[in-house]
């Protein structure tokens, strides 16, 4: 039974891919409806975040080809290109409090969920139902 | 404009200090006083003749191989803001006088001083020879020498060196890299003639003429010859000889610069240098001098920096009122170490055996090129030395020497080679002194870790500046770290993150013990957490190494960093570059044409790397299978460029095409690169083959570099660029092929089974106990009985290859994964943009973005090849 994952942009839910086709610990890049790129990831245990796919301090949409990980409780994601560590429940970094252009260094989190009624179970810290 | 130096806005208490001088010493007294509390009296204001900060004038050398300026600077970030030092450089002093207690800068300002420091070092002597100051030659003192000579070695071809000692020979060593045809004259009938005895000069200079320099001894300069223009084209010789030469420095000594001193009445030496006391105070209680202008309390002038420190701190203490006895500059240790152009020379004590009764212990064997003596006293105590070609044991025998211990152990044992004699461990006393640059003791030492919680040597050496000066203690103080240690019952902290509290090389053998083979295993058996970014690649370092399949199946691709992810390098922009292997730099023109046909069509940037390979540089995600089938297509494989494993074994032509080649260097290379390729390590491995001594693959600078010899093959090991470059170590000489590549597939797996995260193998080789030593002796003679292992593991990784690109194109599953987009698989990512730069493509910059959305078509149909 296929278990579509969806993203939510504010207006409308965009759809992603199949849950299955998410690899443990990775993630995957998604264009929402309005254009823009978001990072999608599924977890050892299953939880999906989504956060923003431009790594702050590199200005490059890379965020979802980072390693997923932990620091003490926070859920993470290291950024691969110079390697700040955010926490994908809220999207703060971890390492650094601004990005080099002097913005927070955060990325924003995007409601997420697989499957309407799956939604509670499989769905990360951060979700909102719409 | 004079600016008066006693503003209305400052509390009037404070008291005027000029420090005239902003070397080595200078800085060291800035230092010094700056963390005595009483140094808030003064305000500070230092007269600077050069136009920089102090820099490292003892590592001077290494400017010509690459240090830069910045890296010598001895002056901290910030240091001269937080202490309110006003540093005027490129202002130097230019008189002083002393009853009314002001000094005159170059610049015509007028500073009051209530207490002047005079740190005014010395000036390089050039003797008084007709010619000395033609074009062409040159003194070897600053940065700006350095320039000047490195300007003129261009048309120069032949460069001599007027003086053997110290420092005429880092001048020779700083020729012979740039290139020119070198020659030392030296008066003395001995090389280093202050440092070394009659045995010890014979084999530095046969040393060094090996080297390619030529040696004239017992020779006196008479003249330098210039041609028409006024440059140098030759030296006359005392001997009636001419050498011919294009460029000249004078490294035959130094001199005091105490003009200053002199010219206000101060009292100075016969030979020169201002007189100062025990407190390193001058005849006028408001004059200091220290280092190299200064004549100290037991008539002698220092030339060493070690010295110059220790009365940069007496000089310090007095000033802030915190003067003791103890701190009485009465004379100091004048041990060196160094390796000059290659070789290891130290001496230590009454290495001349000056002291009445002395006798020698001898051993020299100009076979290995060491030759030791020890100087031992009536008592049977250790009072100095001299060692060449070997300087291993200098930590520990100098302060031994300096101490005028009775030894504990025969001295004959102390100079045999390690194996013939059961040297043991030699204990030095706490009060032995292990840093002289910084005059710490080995209690010190002990103290720090015992008190203080220092746990590392970089610790350590914050805390009590030990190691941190000419740093030939650091290797000691390593040992002494580690034993309080020990001592103390510390565990020291190696986790390699907060998720595994254990080190790389022991995450290695649990694997290999309990046949674990994913990370889930592994972190929820022996870890905590879900790991990161740091455990997850040292763990798929390893599994790769235990036989796991392709690098992207099941949940190793998890682990993966972008790049081994992706098997491609991530760039600025979030595009990737793709480097085909290319074994040993050998193509073939249609090789060639292919690489250019397929970076033209899909728009690449192309660049030659420093590894012999072609890098294509400007590949979205989903392009890289694309690009990959056209380069599998024609014979290519990945080059494993990504990927902490094995990069490439660069080549020379060899004896296949080169005049001077005694073996086939391409061939060879071609070899170890199919045979290692894809093996993964703790850090990324290079390597070269040189044809013939002259190394043009520049084998030496590589984690194993191979050099024919007209018998076989040398094995060098641990060699790297980088930041920090070091030149590799011979593991062992004229092998024959077999025994050759025997030897490096040990090395490569006893390396990768115990090296840290990171690790390079130069760093490996420092800190694995034993060092090289013992790194041979499991290679080469099996000294563990692991070889068996190590073989069949080698055998292994060869015989499990498979280039990973095929094998992704081989693979629908893993090809999905190659999408800008999971749910728009066949758009490109937009915010991957680039400009047109000479003829190629960029990155696009910030701003640019937004005025070019489209990808650049620079060269070549995009756009045709993605519909493909």
């Amino acid at each position: 039974m296929s278990t579509l994952v969806e993203i939510f942009d504010g207006t409308a839910w965009t759809p992603a891919c199949d849950y299955r086709d998410l690899i443990p610990g990775r993630g995957v890049a998604v264009l929402s409806e309005s254009g823009e790129q978001v990072a999608v990831f599924r977890d050892r245990a299953g939880a999906l975040y989504a956060v923003d796919n431009r790594d702050p301090f590199s200005g490059a949409y890379v965020i979802s080809r980072g390693i997923l990980g932990s620091r003490g409780d926070a859920p993470t994601v290291a950024s691969p290109m110079y390697k700040q560590v955010f926490d994908l429940r809220d999207g703060r970094c971890l390492d650094e409090d601004t990005a080099p252009d002097g913005t927070p260094a955060e990325l924003r989190v995007w409601p997420v969920r697989a499957g309407a009624a799956a939604a509670s179970q499989l769905v990360g810290a951060a979700v909102r139902e719409p | 404009m004079t600016q008066h130096r006693t503003s209305a806005r400052l509390p009037r208490r404070l008291k005027d200090l000029v420090l005239i001088g902003h070397g080595m010493v200078g800085q060291r007294f800035l230092e010094a006083l700056t963390g005595q509390p009483g140094s808030a009296a003064w305000r500070i204001t230092v007269l600077a003749e050069e136009p920089r900060p102090a820099y490292d004038r003892v590592h001077l050398t290494s400017w010509f191989s690459g240090t830069g300026v910045e890296e010598l600077s001895l002056a901290p970030p910030g240091f001269l803001t937080e202490h309110g030092i006003d540093l005027r450089l490129a202002d130097p002093a230019a008189a002083f006088d002393r009853a009314g207690q002001t000094v005159t800068t170059a610049s015509g300002d007028v500073l009051h001083y209530d207490a002047l420091v005079l740190a005014t070092g010395s000036y390089p002597f050039v003797p008084p020879v007709p010619g000395r100051d033609a074009a062409g030659c040159h003194v070897y003192r600053t940065i700006e020498d350095l320039e000047a000579i490195r300007a003129d070695a261009g048309r120069a071809g032949i460069g001599v060196v007027v003086g053997g000692g110290l420092l005429g020979l880092e001048a020779a060593g700083a020729l012979m890299a740039l290139g020119l045809e070198t020659h030392v004259v030296e008066f003395a009938p001995r090389l280093m003639a202050l440092q070394v005895d009659e045995g010890g000069g014979q084999l530095l200079r046969r040393k060094i003429e090996d080297l390619g320099v030529h040696v004239h001894t017992g020779a006196g300069t008479q003249a330098i010859l210039t041609s028409e223009d006024g440059r140098v084209r030759g030296m006359g010789l005392s001997d009636g000889r001419e050498l011919p030469a294009g460029l000249v420095v004078f490294s035959a000594g130094v001199r005091p610069r105490d003009q200053l001193a002199r010219e206000s009445g101060l009292p100075v030496g016969e030979r020169g240098g201002i007189v100062v006391d025990e407190r390193c105070r001058t005849n006028d209680p408001h004059v200091y001098a220290i280092g190299e202008c200064a004549l100290a309390a037991d008539g002698k002038v220092y030339g060493l920096v070690a010295p110059g420190y220790a009365m940069a701190a007496t000089a310090a203490r007095s000033l802030a009122g915190e003067y003791r006895d103890e701190d009485a500059f009465t004379g100091a240790d004048t041990s060196t170490k160094l390796k000059l152009l290659g070789v290891d020379v130290a001496s230590f004590g009454d290495a001349h055996g000056a002291t009445d009764g002395a006798l020698d212990v001898l051993y020299s064997d100009s076979r290995s090129g060491v030759y030791k003596k020890l100087v031992i006293g009536r008592d049977g105590q250790l009072l100095g030395g001299v060692l060449v070609g070997d300087t291993e044991s200098y930590g520990l025998l100098r302060p031994l020497a300096i101490g005028g211990k009775p030894l504990q152990t025969a001295p004959e044992q102390l100079v045999l080679p390690a194996g013939l004699g059961p040297a043991g461990p030699v204990a030095l006393p706490d009060e032995a002194v292990v840093c002289s640059c910084h005059n710490v003791s080995q209690g010190q030492i002990r103290a720090a870790v015992r008190e203080q919680g220092c746990t590392t040597v970089p610790a350590v050496k914050k805390c009590t500046s030990a190691g941190t000066g000419c740093g030939s203690c650091v290797k000691l103080l390593g040992s002494i770290v580690t034993e309080e240690l020990e001592a103390s019952g510390v565990s020291v902290d190696t986790n390699l993150c907060e998720h595994f509290a254990h080190t790389r090389a022991e995450l290695y053998e649990i694997v290999r013990a309990t046949g674990i083979t994913s990370f889930s295993a592994l972190i929820d058996g022996h870890g905590s957490g879900e790991g990161c970014d740091v455990c997850k690649p040292v763990v798929a370092s390893i599994l790769a190494g235990a036989d796991n399949g392709h690098i992207l199946d099941g949940e190793q691709a998890a682990l993966q960093d972008t790049n081994d992810h992706f098997l491609a390098n991530l760039q600025r922009n979030g595009s990737y570059s793709v480097v085909p292997r290319i074994p040993g730099g050998e193509i073939t023109p249609y090789g060639l044409i292919t690489i250019g046909e397929i970076a033209r069509d899909f728009g690449l940037y192309t660049k030659i790397t420093g590894g012999q390979r072609i890098d294509l540089l400007g590949a979205g995600v989903d392009q890289l299978p694309a690009i990959w089938r056209r380069l599998v297509d024609a014979g290519f494989e990945s080059g494993h460029a990504y990927g902490k494993s094995l990069r490439t074994v660069k080549s020379c032509v060899g004896e296949t095409w080169c005049r001077y080649g005694v073996q086939d260097s391409v061939g060879l290379a071609i070899e170890l690169e199919l045979r290692y390729r894809g093996l993964r390590s703790p850090h990324k491995l290079k390597s070269a083959v040189s044809g013939c001594a002259r190394e043009c693959a520049e084998a030496q600078g590589k984690d194993f570099g191979i050099i024919a010899t007209s018998a076989g093959w040398n094995l060098y090991v641990g060699g790297n660029g980088g930041m920090t470059p070091r030149h590799a170590d011979l593991l062992a000489a004229d092998l024959d092929r077999e025994t050759l590549i025997r030897s490096i597939d040990r090395f490569l797996m006893f390396y990768i089974r115990t090296a840290d995260r990171l690790e390079r193998t130069s760093v490996w080789l420092d800190r694995v106990e034993g060092g090289l030593e013992h790194v041979r002796a499991v290679v080469m003679d099996d000294s563990l009985g692991i070889c068996d292992e190590l073989d069949l593991q080698m055998e292994r990784h060869i015989g499990g290859y498979r280039d990973e690109w095929a094998a992704v194109l081989d693979d629908p599953e893993r090809l999905r994964r190659f999408a800008s987009f999971v749910n728009a698989p066949g758009t490109p990512d937009p915010a991957v943009a680039f400009m047109p730069e000479r003829g190629q493509i960029r990155p696009a910059r910030p701003g640019e973005n937004e005025q070019n959305h489209a990808p650049a078509l620079v060269a070549g149909a995009r756009l045709e090849v993605r519909t493909a």
